[in-house]
């Protein structure tokens, strides 16, 4: 094998090496470890200088008390279960509103699509922080929404938006909306329109024209933007702590909690491979898809 | 990554012109809204050192970096009870006093009360000590119970029959387990600084009794949402509330902001200044230390985020707002009342956390 094809084939794998593989295994090392009170805090640490007889002691102190922790409290698998929840309803609100817009834009004038993209790309040159804080504004009490729903009289007390699971539901859509949008409108956008007329001049209703072909066509797309918005929506920590209330307990504040309220970092990186190994499952499914799409083909 | 980006920059600095000297940096990493930046500048001018400088909401966030180690901060400000862990994981370097001289400065009366948190006083000097008390918009809670509402009460905030009523204009806490609970200890007569978590757990009744009544657990929020109208009772860290009557004075809004001590006790706590076992600049910390030392400057910083020092000979730069305020400087039959709290075992700091998080979300 030449140095070339070597190097072309090793690149992905050099990357997934280091970005991916060897921060999990120290990730799942500290799940396995012990916490302490020093500086990192858990024990034992990996130190070569000790020889074998170091390295084997290192191993036989590693153990999955953690993960057996993380079964005996309600509130590790209730909250992965309402990070679930939410996620799987943000990605269908998500794509409810994100369909219609990448439709839109695919049927809009050629000349007029780049323009229509670079709206729903623009928002992303903003902080996504100031975004989700310019929504405090919005949904607060006193907020721009109450205050004007207030003055139009629909209300006539102020809704409670802030704090609640609505108002995480609300910056998740609008967060991962572009996630949504994108990879549909380039399914959509590369559809034959002629497809739909010989559907119509065969006696297929509009209606039923959309459901037999454009939706079955714009399928991996839909696919590919639930996975991008479902993936990152369930470990989301910003999101619900800002905007969510303190009975929003979604896995990602759990982790956060591990982290700096006990200060146990096994517990917190065990919390950490359990939501990893959740996500792993959409990703397969996934690739499945995939795979099947590319075999049909 | 931004201390990186900083070595980047002055590489550049370097390599464009050798003539000029590297400016000397300081790297502070203190509480948000707490210090007169003024006092920033002074300091950048008389020494010419830079001063790089960032903020945090939670003893928490300080910890995690401290135990995660090379924070690359030269000076931190964690509160007593947090810094006599980090001092026995070795997050700390003794300070020098003999490049400290302006340490004579120091209360006794303070240090004696830091000493269980920092044997000898070795690891840190006093920054700025306070109370965690009540907050009041004074209007609105006598409007919507009455005259005699029990402002200086812990009752106000811990009687559900208070708390059902005060809901409608809004109340907040300290999104802070280990200074709310003591509280509700306080309040039913326990000794707030309890290691037994039979006695901790008696706080869960009184605290999940009035949680359906709190609009939100945080820790910095308060200040604004006091300030602004848009809640009227904060149970939290007096500076800050004294803060918001000032902001609410000077928006000229209406809102007449009071902060009292309960009569039930409170906490006294401590936030010390201290430096990092691999500061990068422990020469430039202990300068800075110094400066904040001096009479004059401690009390600029007082008299600009309105909390008591521990800085004896900055009592007569002192305005007399703050040093006159018995909510900021207490009298001796209240500075009595006070208690310190120590700190929990993993076991039961665990504990603890999982009953607030049981509390605030029910799980």
């Amino acid at each position: 094998m030449n140095i070339r094809r070597f190097t072309l084939i090793f690149t992905p794998y050099f990357w997934l090496i280091a970005l991916f593989l060897i921060p999990f295994i120290i990730v799942f090392k500290i799940s396995l470890s012990d916490p302490a009170l020093a500086i990192p805090p858990y024990t034992p640490n990996f130190d070569l200088s000790g020889g074998w007889s170091a390295i084997g002691t290192f191993f036989s102190q590693l153990d999955f008390e953690n993960y057996e922790f993380l079964l005996t409290d309600d509130l590790y698998w209730k909250s992965y279960l309402t990070s679930i929840k939410i996620a799987f309803f943000s990605t269908v609100f998500t794509l409810i509103v994100a369909f219609p817009i990448a439709y839109g834009i695919a049927k809009a004038p050629l000349h007029l699509r780049p323009m229509l993209m670079m709206l729903i790309i623009l928002p992303f040159w903003t902080s996504f922080l100031i975004r989700v804080y310019s929504w405090i504004g919005i949904l607060a009490n006193e907020g721009i929404l109450n205050n004007f729903l207030l003055w139009i009289g629909i209300i006539d007390q102020p809704l409670r938006l802030i704090n609640t699971n609505i108002a995480v539901y609300i910056g998740i859509v609008y967060t991962y909306l572009p996630f949504m949008i994108l990879p549909i409108y380039a399914n959509l956008e590369k559809m034959d329109s002629s497809l739909i007329e010989a559907a119509e001049d065969l006696g297929c209703s509009r209606i039923g024209a959309f459901w037999s072909i454009t939706l079955p066509m714009a399928k991996s797309g839909i696919v590919a933007g639930c996975m991008l918005v479902f993936i990152p929506a369930i470990g989301e920590f910003v999101i619900p702590s800002l905007l969510g209330g303190s009975s929003t307990n979604m896995i990602g504040k759990v982790l956060w909690g591990e982290f700096f309220s006990n200060r146990d970092w096994p517990v917190a990186s065990s919390v950490a491979v359990v939501l990893l190994a959740i996500l792993m499952i959409p990703i397969i499914l996934f690739q499945r898809h995939q795979q099947k799409e590319n075999m049909n083909e | 990554m931004k201390y990186s980006g900083k070595g980047f920059a002055s590489l550049a600095l370097v390599a464009l012109s050798s003539t000029t000297a590297l400016a000397e940096e300081v790297h502070v990493y203190n509480w948000s809204d707490y210090i007169d930046t003024a006092l920033l500048e002074k300091f950048e001018k008389e020494t010419g050192i830079d001063i790089i400088y960032d903020v945090f909401d939670s003893n928490e966030v300080l910890e995690t970096k401290l135990l995660a180690g090379k924070t690359g901060y030269d000076i931190v400000v964690p509160t007593a009870d947090f810094l006599s862990r980090q001092i026995i994981a070795g997050a700390f370097q003794p300070l020098d006093f003999s490049k400290l001289p302006n340490s004579k400065n120091l209360w006794d009366v303070v240090q004696a009360r830091i000493e269980p948190y920092d044997p000898g006083n070795k690891y840190s000097i006093n920054y700025m000590w306070g109370t965690t008390g009540i907050g009041v918009n004074v209007n609105k809670v006598k409007e919507v119970l009455g005259e005699d509402a029990p402002i200086d009460s812990l009752d106000l905030i811990f009687n559900k029959k208070n708390m059902e009523k005060l809901a409608q204009c809004g109340v907040m806490f300290l999104d802070a387990p280990t200074e709310v609970i003591p509280a509700a200890l306080a309040y039913i007569g326990e000794d707030p600084d309890s290691k037994d978590t039979k006695v901790i757990a008696k706080a869960e009744k009184i605290l999940s009794d009035i949680k359906p009544y709190v609009s939100k657990f945080h820790s910095s929020e308060y200040i604004n949402s006091l300030a602004n109208g848009e809640i009227c009772v904060a149970f939290a860290w007096s500076g800050d509330l004294l803060q918001a009557r000032d902001r609410a004075d000077e928006a000229d809004n209406g809102v007449e902001i009071a902060y009292n001590i309960p009569k039930e006790g409170a906490l006294m706590w401590f936030d010390q200044i201290a430096i990092p076992a691999d500061a990068p600049n422990s020469e430039a910390a202990h300068k800075f230390i110094n400066f904040i030392l001096d009479a004059e400057n401690m009390a600029a910083a007082s008299n600009y985020v309105y909390y008591a020092n521990g800085n004896l000979a900055s009592q007569e730069y002192l305005e007399e707002d703050v040093i006159g305020d018995p909510a900021i400087y207490p009298d001796k039959a209240t500075l009595d009342n006070l208690y310190t709290l120590t700190t929990y075992q993993p076991k039961v700091q665990r504990f603890v956390n999982r009953l607030w998080t049981k509390i605030k979300s029910g799980i």
